[in-house]
């Protein structure tokens, strides 16, 4: 199970303080896990709430921190793309994986799989006995869409203003959290569906 | 650059009632068009925005969640995003017995799991689903069908109780239906996505595999069609879920399930069928055993599937996932039903044997070797072709897969028990290990953390000690390794650097090499490793290097809590030797040197505190090495400890072997050291002594005067003339006042106590029964505390 899907900044911004991350977009999954545990079975939901994006904080922050000694230890020089070159993008994005332990944020250990698009970093924070390959090609696919349909790689994101269409590409693609074995002629099928979304 | 989140939270309360009442007035409207859109999704950015929830006013609220059925899609999904973010209105919370549940769209799903409270909550949601999957497909809206399977999953991640019996029971027969049964002609080439057939009635044409053949059996995720017929998509879904619900329901091990074959036996009332060497045809099994039946044989069907060559690279991506999926469903069934062990490994065997020989398929090797791991013993088949590629090829040639890292230190971190029990060579594959570290220290520190304790082994500790501490070394030479393939020998970008050209240099080959071992046991380090030091110098500062020594202080912190558990004398002593020798014998990176040194000096106070006779059995190098004044200079964090050990475990009390000549020499050795200190400057380049130095010293001859009477007027002297020099003012030696007012007073202490050697001695060398009191066991304190036992049996009311 995918736990939850994550768009955010992995690198400076001159308005957050260093190490910081700016979330553009979140998405959790399922049922809120604090209603299974015993310190947090009596928030009421707007603690609760409160408690998610804490969450989902914690693993923007940690990830940005990944991305950045990643960056580091590569040494690799960042090729500004623009909007059109999102295969090229796409191609040149450095990838890794956070074990989150237990406890921190999750309840239970997770993996943070994420890709690292230039300024962007798009996480997927999946049970580690998860199908990581699938998990990573899942990954690959939603950053590919959300590139395209929301033009993410020029001056001005609109991602702010279009967290609707993710919430559609994730309905088709990544259903609940569940990652789907798609064939591309299912792949196919379903994307038409999220291409006749995002037309309208 | 991005839209500033913040902005909107500065909107004033006037503001956000006039948007409420302008979004009211448009959702009122007959025609909801592009702006509605707009503005929900503002709306949704504020509410998101906000760290405190918001309610909506009630009209509003109201008229945003009858959006949730609108026939248009933008408005479930807004309505959706909007209601999650603000508190539902009273009385309306989460209503999970409504009739309709199984007419929920996706969307409206989501904002109802998100709301739900309890696991009752869940368990009622469950009930309808299950309910609508029941009942007769053509009465339910197609989509919603496709939706019940995942949110089914997602409840069970965190709730199995949800579904009852009956529930699971229900879903083990549809599982089998949509997985093995499945329509096996392509359906209509509608292109809303294959729900409906088409219009007009096709001759049937039967699916394909992704190579282009004829599919020849049973439809599978990795057969493809112009269209899908509604049952191969529930096919996918199934599959999607497939290993979830195997662990959940029918693990061995799991809560709920049985571990017992007998037990289950009788509640489910029927024979468990033990036997089932002959592929049955399943008809008679319950449908728990016939799930786990036709689960085996999809994933024989996959990995059949899975040879073929597939014509996008997206399809061949997927044959590697289904390879790795339905190697661990296969482990997954084996270990529920012990006998398809002889029927799996047959398929499993052979998939290795294709594969092993291919690094492009690393992932997949690892979910075979766990298989391998569970049932290897069992099927008597030998594994150790898989641990060679395991411990040897995959950390070898693959350390710089961030994912194949990962996945491994997670398998080692799983099975660690198994592994320490059946895989002999997994304590000696360290220096293939670290590589994962060395390579990328930040990703997998936190593996090592766990996983180091169990590669420390009495025989090739002392080698681990060397590795670890070579670790940026390490770092450095696998960096040279990527480079020199990737780049050609006369890469212009390469000039300047000496490193690569060392590493080329076949007379240098011999200390790489050793680096790069994959086998502990051919030698503890090299000779020449102030060489090596010198050839990587320049290396120093590359980000991977620093990176990884800034990990090394916290793993020797483990090695050394590790070794000093039920560690023997001798290795300790080595251990000791080996701290003495690399104290200063370590790549020259900022700080790296000092951290070590400090990492040393508490784990060698906490070896002699616990074996105090060590000191005695090492004099030889200790004094050696505390009578060389270089390393005041030079090593001065382990050289306050070493002389502060000697001075406090040197003595008879501790080890009966320690006599009046070795306490003479070592006062002899560290008097010396102390007098060329304290009379002339340090030499060029080097900093004044640390005063710490001074004092331990100081404080080091006198316990040890106080052991042998004869030395004590030679301290004696030796301090009223520090005395005298230093009223002066200022000395070579020491820079600031305050600390040479520190020294002389310490100095001065030491001077009056020494006056009366029985006091000395009481102070300095405190008998054992000071230092470790002994409660009930001393006869002075047992007195009271009997007294006091006694007392209060026989006055207990």
């Amino acid at each position: 199970m995918v736990r939850c899907f994550l768009i955010h900044t992995v690198c400076s911004v001159s308005a957050l303080g260093a190490g910081e991350s700016r979330l553009l977009y979140s998405r959790l999954f399922g049922p809120d896990e604090g209603i299974f545990s015993d310190r947090e079975r009596g928030l009421n939901p707007e603690e609760r709430r409160l408690v998610q994006k804490e969450r989902i904080a914690v693993v923007a922050r940690q990830v940005r921190s990944a991305v950045s000694l990643s960056r580091e230890a590569s040494a690799r020089v960042l090729v500004e793309t623009v909007p059109g070159e999102e295969a090229l993008a796409l191609q040149e994005a450095d990838s890794g994986v956070v074990r989150l332990r237990a406890g921190d944020p999750f309840s239970e250990e997770m993996s943070a799989l994420w890709l690292g698009v230039q300024s962007l970093g798009f996480t997927l924070v999946c049970e580690p006995h998860e199908n990581l390959l699938l998990a990573e090609g899942t990954l690959r696919n939603l950053t590919r869409h959300c590139l395209e349909h929301l033009h993410m790689l020029g001056q001005g994101s609109e991602v702010l203003l279009r967290s609707n269409r993710v919430d559609a590409l994730l309905s088709r693609l990544l259903p609940h959290g569940q990652l789907l074995f798609l064939n591309h002629r299912f792949a196919q099928a379903l994307e038409k569906e999220v291409a006749a979304y995002m037309a309208k | 650059h991005y839209h500033h989140g913040t902005q909107s939270t500065i909107i004033q309360e006037s503001e956000l009632q006039k948007f409420y009442s302008r979004l009211v007035k448009l959702l009122q409207g007959k025609e909801l068009g592009h702006e509605t859109i707009d503005s929900l999704q503002r709306l949704h950015l504020i509410l998101s925005a906000t760290k405190y929830t918001r309610t909506l006013p009630p009209e509003l609220q109201k008229k945003v969640q009858s959006l949730l059925s609108s026939p248009k899609e933008h408005f479930q999904v807004l309505s959706s995003a909007v209601l999650r973010e603000t508190l539902p209105l009273s009385g309306q919370e989460g209503n999970y017995n409504q009739e309709n549940i199984s007419q929920l769209n996706s969307h409206a799903a989501v904002l109802l799991l998100s709301q739900a409270g309890s696991r009752a909550d869940l368990s009622s949601l469950c009930a309808q689903l299950l309910r609508s999957l029941e009942s007769r497909q053509s009465e339910v809206p197609a989509h919603s069908l496709t939706h019940t399977l995942p949110i089914l999953n997602t409840i069970l991640t965190l709730s199995p109780e949800c579904l009852t019996d009956d529930h699971v029971t229900l879903l083990n027969k549809k599982l089998v239906d949509w997985l093995r049964y499945a329509s096996i002609t392509q359906g209509g080439g509608a292109s809303s996505g294959g729900f409906f057939t088409g219009p007009r009635s096709r001759q049937p044409v039967p699916t394909a595999e992704l190579d282009g053949a004829v599919s020849g059996d049973f439809f599978t995720v990795l057969c493809v069609g112009q269209g899908f017929t509604e049952d191969q998509w529930m096919n996918v879904y199934s599959f999607s879920m497939l290993r979830h619900w195997l662990l959940t329901y029918h693990s061995v091990l799991s809560g709920n399930g049985t571990a017992d074959t007998d037990d289950r036996s009788e509640v489910d009332g029927s024979v468990v069928s033990i036997v089932s060497a002959t592929s049955s045809s399943g008809r008679l099994l319950p449908p728990k055993e016939r799930l786990r039946e036709k689960s085996f044989q999809y994933c024989l069907r996959l990995i059949e599937q899975s040879d073929r060559k597939a014509h996008r690279k997206t399809d061949t991506d997927l044959q590697k996932a289904c390879l790795v999926e339905a190697v661990c469903i296969l482990d997954c069934v084996c270990e529920e039903d012990a006998s398809l062990v002889f029927r799996a490994f047959p398929c499993i065997k052979a998939l290795f044997g294709r594969l092993s020989s291919d690094l492009s398929f690393a992932r997949v090797l690892l979910p075979i070797a766990q298989f391998y791991l569970n049932h290897g013993e069992m099927a008597a088949v030998d594994c150790e072709s898989v641990w060679k590629l395991v411990f040897g090829r995959f950390p070898a040639e693959l350390f710089n897969d961030h994912f194949l890292a990962h996945e491994l230190l997670r398998f080692l971190r799983l099975n660690l028990k198994s592994l320490q029990h059946r895989v002999p060579q997994y304590t000696r594959s360290f220096p293939n290990l670290l590589k994962f570290l060395a390579w990328d220290s930040p990703a997998v520190v936190d593996d090592f953390v766990d996983l180091l304790p169990s590669l420390v082994t009495a025989g090739t500790a002392v080698e681990l000690l060397h590795t670890l501490l070579d670790l940026p070394c390490l770092s450095a030479t696998l960096v040279l390794q990527v480079r020199s393939t990737c780049l050609p020998i006369s890469e212009p970008g390469g000039r300047g650097l000496q490193s690569p050209d060392a590493y080329r240099n076949p007379s240098f080959r011999g200390l790489f090499l050793f680096l790069l071992r994959g086998d502990a046991g051919s030698g503890d380090t090299i000779d020449r490793l102030s060489t090596l030091h010198e050839l990587l110098a320049e290396t120093a500062d590359w980000p991977r290097v620093v990176q990884c020594a800034q990990t090394v202080p916290l793993l020797l912190h483990i090695f050394f809590n590790t070794v000093i558990t039920g560690a023997d004398e001798k290795l300790l002593s080595h251990l000791i030797l080996v701290m003495l020798e690399r104290s200063s014998l370590l790549l020259n990176i900022p700080e790296y040197n000092k951290e070590i040194q400090r990492v040393f000096s508490s784990h060698l106070l906490r070896f002699c505190k616990l074996h105090p006779s060590l000191v005695v059995d090492q004099s030889h190098e200790l004094l050696e090495f505390a009578g060389a004044t270089a390393n005041v200079y030079s090593k001065e964090g382990i050289y306050t400890h070493v002389v502060w050990v000697l001075g406090e475990y040197l003595s008879v009390s501790c080890d009966s072997r320690c006599s009046v000549r070795l306490i003479t020499s070592c006062f002899e050795a560290l008097e010396a050291v102390l007098f060329e200190i304290t009379s002339s400057v340090p030499p060029p380049g080097a900093d004044c002594p640390a005063p710490r130095v001074v004092t331990t010293l100081m404080s080091a001859l006198a316990k040890l005067a106080s052991r042998s009477h004869d030395l004590i007027p030679r301290v004696s002297l030796f301090l009223s003339k520090l005395r005298t020099l230093t009223r002066g003012g200022s000395v070579a030696w020491c820079s600031d006042e305050e600390d040479l007012v520190a020294i002389v007073t310490r100095g001065e202490e030491l001077w009056s106590l020494l006056k009366a050697p029985g006091v000395a001695q009481s102070v300095l060398t405190p008998p054992p029964h000071v230092t470790t009191p002994q409660w009930h066991r001393d006869t002075n304190v047992a007195m009271p505390l009997r007294l006091r036992a006694l007392t209060s049996l026989t006055h207990s009311q």
